[in-house]
Parts: C-alpha cells; structure tokens; sequence
C-alpha cells in the first residue's frame, strides 16, 4: 500500500468501516483503493481529469469523469455517508454552494484545502508584493486552478454562515499534524469535518 | 465441456418459444445463430455476452464467412485482450431481426412455408434482450459475469441491467444511449425511405427471385456510414482530394475521394445484409427509450441495481455523443448504482469503439478483472 497523502490519511483515519463514501476530485482514486481495501468501505469518485479516471477505472474502482461544479445534482439527498472533497473546494465556481451540495449527499463532509493565510504566504504578499507561489501553491497567478483561495478562517466563517456543525478540524504544517492554537497562521493545510 | 455441442463456432438452434414481443405478437419458433469462444467453468460463473451493432454479427472474434475479414471485435475479444476467451466464456448471437441465421424477415415463416418478409413482427430492443435470455437459458447460464456492446449493443447491454439485473453483474456499455434522439431516428428514416423506394424492394417480398433492392440498401448504408465518422476524420482522410483523377469531370461519377469510399462501403454492404432486416432493426434502434416504461424517469429502470456498470464515450461521436452516455450515468448515480464513466479522446467519431484504442481496452480490462474478484 502506497503512503496516502497527509491530509487523506486524516480523513481515512477517521472514515468509519463500511461506510458509503463519495469523493469528489478523487484523483486517481488512492484515497478511494485505501477506504475500500482497508475500511471496506462501498467508495464512488467523481474526477474531472481523464488520465485519472482512467487509472481509477482500472485498478477497479468506481469513478465517473466529470465536473464537481455541474454533475453533483445528480446525486440524491443522503445517499452516501460521507462526501469528501480534498484540495478541491478553491477550485470551485461556489465553494459555498459546492459545501451545500456536499452536506445534501452526505451525511458528513470531509473538507481539505491549503490555507491561504499560512505565515508564508503572507510574507510573501507582504515582502514581495506578488501572489505566493508556494509547495501547496505551486502554479502562478494567471494558470491556478484555484479561483477562490480560502483561509481557515474564512471557512470558519462561512461553517458559521452556513449553520453547519463541526464536528472535527485537523491542520498540517509540512506533512505533520499541527495544533489548533494559531492554526490561521501557523497551518499550510486544514481539514474539516462537518455535518449540515 | 467442450463436446458439448451448444458451445463452439457457427452454433444454430430452434427453440420452441413462443417469445413474447412488445408489440402483443409473438414469435415462434426462435432461431438463433451464435458463436461461444473459451470454457464455461463449473459453476457457470464466467459467462460474457458480446451484444453487436445495428450490422453486426455473431462474427466477433472469428472469420466472416461472407467477407473473410477477421472477427468485428478482435481489439476486445480474444485471447489475452481485455474480453479474455483464455479466462471468460464468451457468447455472441446474431440479434433476431438480422440475417445471419437468427429469425428474422428472410427466414422461413412456419405459417406460410415462405420467408416472412414484411410479415415478420416488428421487434425492439427489448425483444432482442429477452430473445438473448432465451438462448441463455438453453445454453445453461443463469447468471452473466457482464454484457458489452457498443453502439445498439449497449443499448442491448444497459436493457438487460434493466430487464434482468439479477442475471447481470457487470455491464460494460460504450458509445450508446438510453434512447434514440430525434436526430437518429431521421437518419435512419433516411434510410428506411431509400430502401422503399427501390422498386426491387417490392414490399419486402424480393426473396423468391433473389432480386434484392441492393441500390436502396446501398444509399441507406451511404447516408448511415456519415453518421459512423467524425468531419475531422473524413477531412483528414480525404478532404476534397479527387478519385484517380487529375482535374474534375464536370459530371456525375464519383470525382472526390470521399464520394468513392461511400459508394464502395454502400456497393460491398449489400453483399452481407438483407434490406429487410435493415429496415426492423433501424426500427427497433427507433423504438428505444428506456425511460419510456419507467414512467419517464431513467433512474427507476435502475432502482435497486446491484450490477456493476462502465460506460465510455468519445469526443468525436456525434451519432451517441457523450451526453448521451452522461444520461445514463446521471440516472445510475441517481439510482444509487455502482458506476465508471469516461469520455475518451478519438478523431473516428462513432466508430472509434470498433478500432484500436489501448484507453478503452485498459478500462474495460481493469474494470472486468475488478469485477471478477467479488
């Protein structure tokens, strides 16, 4: 078994055993192949890059090509026990409409997103003047996929707004697990889990 | 198993029936002509049924007897490919309504002593299925380890998940659709009128003579193959460029390239297919809409679905384009049901499922072996 990513080891750790589980940007299904394998969980993917549902597909699991911001609708109220989004949610057209949609499938959501106001981050901003460029931040400006950068306050915020309940929060610093105190600040990644 | 006489190349058999059709007729008896490839194992349980296309064939993985040419699918069925005869039985029937050796309008009608012709019922999609089942059952095997086709083969394989999910673990359904669009259904009238206005097609009732309506056929070939290619393809592959000629002849013969290849893929059509199966068979495409008798929701014809299914389309189909195959992937998302779905990339249009591409025989490889696990 190939060494998960830290933030989806967090959400695989905390994934009951044979849960229905719904992952939305999947990849190529590594979180989905350690939930099925590991936890016997029943584990759908939605992905929106070809090479990767392709890889998915055939080491066997179920993924379907498409995009997070369109093809959602078409799952129904409740139909799975956890919907998760890793690295995704900045991506998104609505991050909030897209938290909605996640807490309308699943039960439980499992959030993940690299937070914008890490200390680096904003020294970058700060001293250079320019958009960082950073590990969790690689691309430029003008070719991110990511749309809507997110703190882990904001998202604090908008759990708030939502009247959502959160029922666990994780953050990262390199690939350790960091405490809570500061995390704004002092965290490069977060991962939520809520319930709506 | 393998003296045993149901199983091996060129198979015929007459069952009894009656097999009830959608249209309140019946048929009776039933022929079909089938091919099996590989060993069914002991306890049935490896058991792949190849649905073919509106011109297909029981021919998937051997020799044509009409063209020569190698088998329809030898990219997916064969030994080592990604349908694996050295480890699935394979089963491929020729559809009833087709010419073949299944039942169909050029075959005996037992009323009459005559071929049916145009007394012969119209069928759907659904009637090939349960005719499918039929043969199933003589052949002993309750239960299928999954059903692939392309184009009317998937149309076939998503019904028989509809119509018998119990006997379907996995299905594999590639550039096809859940219904017949506007669109599709003129193109095949197109064809169906230029049948019928050959003055050789005489009703139907050409057979005594031998004097098919070959030049109708031929043009409902012609207007049909368009719809199999991608205009990039056909601009790539010929473009204006001229037919054995240096300038234009300011007449009607066959001047551009494209228009040669048309009429040679019409003129060698005929040689294999009867007009009148062409006709039923367009129609039964026609009739399809699998939401129709589930009260025109897609999902319901998938509730409670256990099977397994793959869906893969192509960027350049427009006959089944990848909205077509989104549909049915929305519906079995709605239904709850085990689903893969990718659109792959390919510049040959509908017929990209017929020709080589590693991506698709991956897919279809990984997703079959996943399956075979459980």
């Amino acid at each position: 078994m190939t060494k998960l990513r830290p933030d989806l080891q967090i959400i695989a750790d905390n994934i009951a055993p044979g849960s229905r589980v719904l992952d939305i940007g999947c990849g190529d299904g590594a979180l989905m192949a350690a939930l099925r394998d590991e936890k016997g969980c029943d584990a759908r993917g939605l992905e929106i890059d070809p090479a990767n549902v392709s890889k998915a597909v055939a080491r066997g699991l179920s993924v379907v090509q498409g995009d997070a911001d369109t093809d959602l609708s078409a799952y129904p109220d409740a139909s799975f026990d956890y919907a998760i989004l890793s690295q995704t949610l900045q991506t998104t057209h609505r991050p909030d409409i897209m938290v909605d949609q996640l807490l309308r499938i699943g039960k439980q959501a499992f959030v993940s997103f690299p937070n914008f106001a890490h200390w680096r981050i904003r020294l970058s901003l700060l001293g250079r003047g320019r958009m960082p460029v950073t590990r969790l931040i690689p691309q430029t400006w003008y070719d991110t996929p990511n749309i809507h950068h997110v703190t882990i306050d904001d998202f604090r915020a908008l759990v708030r707004d939502g009247q959502y309940t959160q029922e666990g929060q994780w953050f990262l610093s390199g690939d350790k697990q960091t405490g809570r105190g500061m995390a704004n600040l002092l965290a490069e990644h977060a991962v939520f889990l809520l319930r709506g | 198993m393998n003296e045993d006489t149901r199983f091996g190349l060129d198979r015929k058999v007459r069952l009894l029936g009656p097999l009830p059709l959608d249209s309140g007729a019946s048929l009776a008896p039933v022929e079909f002509a089938y091919e099996t490839y590989g060993t069914l194992n002991a306890d049935a349980s490896n058991a792949i049924l190849i649905c073919h296309a509106l011109t297909g064939d029981q021919y998937v993985a051997s020799q044509h007897p009409i063209t020569g040419k190698d088998g329809w699918w030898v990219r997916m069925v064969g030994p080592g490919k990604p349908v694996d005869t050295d480890r699935h039985f394979v089963i491929c029937a020729n559809v009833i309504g087709s010419c073949l050796g299944s039942s169909g309008p050029a075959t005996i009608n037992p009323a009459t002593d005559k071929p049916w012709g145009m007394d012969f019922p119209v069928l759907t999609i659904a009637d090939m299925v349960r005719a499918q089942a039929m043969l199933l059952d003589h052949l002993g095997i309750e239960r299928l380890h999954a059903v692939v086709g392309g184009s009317m083969g998937g149309m076939q394989a998503v019904s028989w998940a509809a119509l018998y999910p119990e006997r379907v673990r996995s299905a594999v359904i590639i550039a096809s659709a859940a219904r017949h669009s506007a669109q599709n259904i003129a193109f095949h009238e197109v064809g169906r009128q230029a049948i019928m206005a050959d003055p050789r097609w005489r009703g139907g009732a050409y057979y005594d003579d031998d004097d098919p309506p070959s030049s109708g056929l031929a043009v409902a070939r012609m207007a049909a193959h368009i719809t199999y290619l991608s205009e990039a393809g056909l601009t790539e592959k010929f473009g204006r460029r001229l037919q054995d000629r240096e300038a234009k002849t300011f007449g009607f013969d066959a001047d551009f390239q494209v228009e040669s290849y048309l009429r040679h893929q019409g003129i060698s059509f005929v040689d294999r297919f009867d007009a009148n199966s062409y006709l039923y068979i367009t129609r039964a495409m026609d009739y399809f809409d699998l939401a129709e008798a589930h009260g025109g929701v897609l999902a319901n014809a998938f509730a409670g679905s256990k099977t397994r299914f793959c869906l893969i389309s192509f960027d350049t189909d427009w006959l089944y384009p990848t909205s077509e195959s989104r549909t049915i992937v929305h519906a079995l998302n709605a239904a709850g049901a085990e689903v893969s779905f990718m659109e792959l990339s390919s510049p040959f249009g509908h017929d990209s499922f017929l020709l080589e591409n590693p991506e698709m025989n991956r897919i279809v490889d990984g997703f079959l072996k996943a399956g075979e696990g459980r």
